[in-house]
């Protein structure tokens, strides 16, 4: 099924109808659970006001390392199959995925100001996420650099994968030192956080997934469309 | 500071990120479906 779907005009005739969908629903959703983060729920008995941050900056950071996940699916794809829409699709996560990376930081920083009295602080969670944004920046770079020389994709799909070892180290960098940044509040079966503080939080994590989604859609498209022009002025050069 | 001003900055940086790159990404692909249509007609 999955091979079915690597046909350039079999993608487009299922990616063109979803692009709208996908982009709309997600601004609706995240635009519901910000708001209702703004005004619905009560400030944190020690956190106050700020704890309103986290409905924006746990998408981010969801975003951020799912980006990369996205990377590391498409090129493995890419290499095991060598269909070009992984690698395709690989380089469309890139540039969204670095910038919901830096305002993961960005947010984070922000919120980490009123509440440990510091923007910054090298412990394992905050140096990991910004080594996996400069990572990015190196992706994006590979990948530009590898198309410009008429590359096959193989060098930035190899970086794609390698970047992956940075993931766990993210995920579990609270677990395995003592940093500043607090441990897991969330997981999939449990969560330390309060109902009344939670609720709008998977508006705005699905919201975020759905928009991000709707992007990576878009940048293929232009890519497809890109890849087309430039295989039609150069057949045109040649006649 | 009052702790509302870090809860607006956050939102803004988000708001300006999101919106930017849904807005550009939407730009870039018109553009270069446009092209590619301009292209096939005879």
């Amino acid at each position: 099924m999955f091979h079915a779907y690597a046909n350039p005009a079999r993608f487009l005739k299922i990616a063109r109808p979803l692009t709208p969908m996908l982009i709309w629903t997600g601004i609706a959703l995240a635009a519901f659970g910000a708001w209702a983060g703004l005004t619905q729920t009560p400030p944190d008995y020690l956190q106050g006001e700020t704890v309103r941050i986290l409905y924006l900056h746990v998408p981010a950071a969801w975003l951020g390392m799912g980006g990369w996940s996205g990377i590391a699916i498409g090129s493995i794809a890419y290499l095991v199959w060598r269909h070009p829409l992984a690698a395709l699709s690989a380089r469309a996560c890139a540039v969204p995925g670095a910038l919901f990376a830096a305002v993961c930081l960005i947010t984070g920083s922000i919120w980490g100001r009123p509440t440990w009295g510091t923007w910054w602080q090298w412990d394992g969670r905050l140096t990991s996420m910004l080594l996996l944004f400069f990572v990015y920046l190196a992706y994006i770079a590979l990948s530009r650099a590898d198309g410009q020389r008429g590359g096959d994709g193989r060098i930035p799909a190899l970086f794609g994968l390698a970047g992956t070892v940075l993931l766990p180290i993210i995920r579990y960098s609270v677990v395995w030192w003592n940093t500043l940044h607090q441990g897991q509040s969330l997981t999939l079966t449990k969560s330390t956080i309060d109902n009344a503080i939670l609720w709008p939080l998977p508006f705005t994590l699905v919201g975020f997934t759905l928009l991000f989604a709707g992007i990576v859609l878009m940048r293929m498209r232009a890519m497809l469309a890109a890849g087309k022009v430039e295989a039609r002025m150069r057949r045109m050069a040649a006649a | 500071m009052n702790q509302w001003a870090f809860v607006a900055a956050a939102y803004a940086v988000t708001i300006l990120a999101g919106g930017g790159i849904t807005f550009a990404s939407y730009i870039q692909m018109r553009r270069a479906e446009r092209a590619a249509e301009e292209l096939r007609r005879p």
